[in-house]
């Protein structure tokens, strides 16, 4: 099962390395990883989405973590409400008789053409990573020449309802 | 005038020195009596240092070496054990060392030199990554990049080496930060927001402990090296007399309980003691106080424990529930955790037919082996060690069937006599960390316990025992090879000796004459009582090469895959 943990750190050399190599160290499996400052001069958020059989390792997981002493908060947020997106861009052969096609896929997703070349065009979309690869399985057919994405990054929603245990939202 | 008042009052908390000054008065302020080193390039402006300092320096033979003795010297005194590398091969060279010491949970501070600033990344000359390299093996690592932050980094280091869970902090210092002056705080603030042990245990969890102890039938306290750590073996010998709870021991935990105690059952584990796996194995209430299940204690997971409820007291929360489920996660510091249970004084447990049975086995499985004519065994040479040392010797081992037998045959008496590389079973550990030990305990007796094979991988370090004549007493358990490594070759391989058979061998005696160390070839058991009696209680050093049995193996035994209650070799 995929789980979303949220990190912050201190914002110091050698901090990410030390997060990864723990991650293969301890043979557990990073599906994405996103970092960048935060409103805080000094510290990141590292948004981590990892794939795991059962709760002891993402308990684990987090514990290890947590150990790093430049690891100010971990959180596994998978439980919660939260809104989580990921950014891709999709580079993708348009040559002008499926062009307007394309087009017509793009905008129910509320994404959108960014550059746009002789024979191809630059799609960016941003939203949960389910709705990503809904877009990829569409574009596919029509030849992606390059394809890059961002990582989850996740907060909790303000609001946490009681009973819901996923919330995620539409777009 | 007002601005130059402000300005002396800043002069009064800076000081403006170079690198290397500021780093060897900041070993001062933590009063580092010892510095095990070993100079190169880059490290000269800190050599060039301590050529005026007076911090006792030590220079190993191989670097390894000389990690290996501030481990030593960290497990005997309690103290940080400060090592210098230079970059690249010198900074390389350690890595073993950390490794082992970040598995044992050995507080030391590592210093690596590193190639100036302007050239990290060139692949310049002996430049090594080693912040890439330690990152898995040390509790944390850094580079010094400003000569301002020195002090502060090396007072950060010290206190994360030696606080929670213990373990090696490396700091990485360019030439240039070493060499370069600077205006430094002379009293740094530790700034380490993320970094805070938890000491102090949770109440409700302690509750619980006291009721489950309250019901238990057949409880067993596991006894690990966190006990150690945290000075708290008086406090468990309190508590097990308390609620009357036998204890038994893990390989780094031998020595927080008296081995002669009669609620001691002893070593648990792949070579541990009937006794003392079978109440593991049979338990219903299982009290781990910091030992960290690790799979030579546990045998197969599958059969561990299968009855218990597992209590679990560990400073290190991620050790807990890791390997084994537990009940009663207690998250703190063992001495406060023990404090708060005996304050507790709860109900003891009714368990007169659990103590009577671990008594019947006590008398029926105690360790054994076979007397072979004329032949040394390596027991009772054992055994004779203890005697001569009146069991209050420090023990100091290799890696091997020596080392089993030392765990054994050596019933520790009291806490922190123990040296011995468990985690990452290191050979060539067992010399350079008896060198360690005896700097120390300066007056304490040292007994290095060693293979054949492993005092081949640390030899060198001879050199450091004689020029500052330290009395180590040197007992090689020489059976001509790598004897473990033979002994699953014959039970598991068919007897298919691949390289385990030591084809050529030194003389060691002519060895240690070289070194200047008086030494002896032993192969009885009247040779060795007449030599040990002569040179046991001298302050010299003295190399014994006892001739033991070849092929002796150690038992009982747990195979690989196997539970603690499928021992083999139990009894003769
Ligand atoms: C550095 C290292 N290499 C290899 C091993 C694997 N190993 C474990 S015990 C052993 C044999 C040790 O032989 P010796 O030092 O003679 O001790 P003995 O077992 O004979 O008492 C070996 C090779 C190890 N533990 N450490």
């Amino acid at each position: 099962m995929k789980r979303i943990i949220t990190l912050t750190v201190l914002n110091r050399p050698g901090v990410l390395n030390r997060i990864t190599n723990l991650f293969s160290k301890r043979n557990y499996n990073i599906e994405s990883i996103s970092v960048g400052h935060t409103e805080q001069e000094g510290i990141s958020r590292i948004t981590c989405v990892v794939n795991v059989e059962n709760d002891g390792i993402i308990e684990q997981i987090t514990k290890q973590l947590n150990k790093q002493v430049d690891v100010l908060k971990v959180a596994d947020i998978s439980d919660q409400a939260v809104v989580a997106r990921e950014l891709a861009l999709i580079k993708v052969q348009a040559p002008p008789q499926t062009r307007n096609e394309i087009y017509s896929l793009i905008e129910p997703f509320r994404a959108s053409v960014i550059d746009v070349g002789k024979e191809s065009l630059i799609i960016q979309i941003t939203g949960e990573s389910e709705k990503i690869e809904a877009f990829i399985e569409l574009i596919k057919p029509y030849g992606i020449k390059e394809l890059a994405r961002t990582g989850t990054t996740a907060f909790p929603r303000s609001s946490q309802r009681l009973n819901s245990a996923k919330n995620y939202s539409i777009v | 005038m007002l601005q130059e008042a402000a300005f002396t009052e800043v002069k009064a908390e800076k000081q403006t020195a170079n690198g290397a000054d500021l780093l060897l008065d900041s070993l001062k302020k933590e009063k580092v009596e010892v510095i095990f080193g070993y100079p190169g390039g880059a490290v000269l402006p800190i050599y060039d240092k301590i050529y005026d300092c007076d911090i006792f320096h030590v220079l190993p033979r191989h670097e390894q070496g000389g990690i290996h003795a501030a481990e030593g010297y960290a497990r005997i005194s309690g103290k940080a054990g400060v090592v210098i590398a230079t970059s690249g091969p010198g900074a390389t060279n350690i890595v073993t060392g950390l490794a082992d010491a970040m598995m044992d949970s050995l507080p030391l501070v590592v210093f690596t030199g590193q190639v100036a600033t302007g050239v990290i990344g060139t692949d310049a000359f002996q430049e090594a990554d080693i912040l890439g390299i330690t990152t898995p093996i040390t509790k944390y690592n850094c580079q010094v990049r400003n000569i301002e932050d020195i002090p502060r980094i090396v007072k950060e280091a010290f206190h994360i080496a030696t606080t929670g869970r213990p373990g090696p902090v490396l700091i990485d210092f360019p030439k240039d930060i070493a060499a370069g002056t600077g205006e430094a705080p002379v009293d740094p603030e530790i700034s380490l927001p993320g970094y805070q042990p938890t000491i102090e245990p949770n109440y409700l969890q302690i509750r619980k402990l006291t009721e489950a102890v309250s019901r238990a039938k057949k409880p067993v306290i596991l006894a690990g090296a966190g006990v150690l750590f945290a000075k708290a073996s008086h406090l468990l010998q309190e508590y097990a007399q308390q609620q009357n709870i036998p204890v038994v021991n893990t390989l780094l935990g031998l020595g927080s309980f008296p081995a002669s105690h009669p609620l001691s059952l002893g070593l648990a584990g792949m070579h541990g003691c009937y006794t003392a796996n079978m109440a593991l194995y049979e338990c219903d209430l299982l009290i781990n106080i910091g030992a960290r299940f690790d799979d030579r204690l546990t045998g197969n997971l599958k059969h561990f424990a299968p009855n218990a409820t597992v209590a679990h007291v560990d400073i290190d929360p991620a050790e807990i529930g890791k390997n084994v489920p537990t009940a009663i996660p207690i998250v703190g510091d063992a001495g406060e955790a023990l404090k708060m249970l005996i304050k507790q004084e709860g109900k003891k447990p009714e368990h007169s037919q659990w103590m009577e049975k671990l008594e019947g086995w006590k008398k029926e499985y105690p360790y054994w082996y076979e007397e072979e004519g004329s032949v040394l065994k390596p027991q009772r040479v054992m055994e004779m060690l203890y005697e001569q040392t009146n069991g209050d010797a420090i023990v100091v081992t290799d890696v091997g069937q020596h080392q089993m037998w030392a765990a054994q045959y050596y019933p520790f008496k009291n806490p922190d006599r123990w040296v011995t590389s468990g985690g990452l079973g290191t050979m060539g550990f067992g010399l350079p960390a008896a060198i360690g030990a005896q700097i120390a305990e300066p007056s304490a007796r040292v007994v290095a316990v060693l293979g054949d094979a492993g005092f081949q991988m640390s030899t060198q370090e001879l050199a450091v025992i004689r020029e500052l004549n330290l009395p180590v007493k040197i007992a090689i358990f020489n059976n001509q090879s790598l004897g473990m490594v033979r002994q699953w070759q014959q039970i598991f391989y068919e007897e298919r000796y691949a390289h385990s058979k030591i084809p050529s061998q030194p003389s060691f005696v002519k060895l240690a004459d070289a070194y200047d160390i008086k030494a002896y070839q032993i192969t009885s058991e009247a040779e060795a009582k007449e030599i040990l009696e002569q040179v046991m209680e001298n302050d010299e050093p003295v190399l014994l090469d006892f001739r033991i049995a070849e092929n002796e193996n150690v038992y009982p035994m747990i195979a690989p895959g196997k539970g603690l209650h499928e021992m083999v070799g139990v009894k003769k």
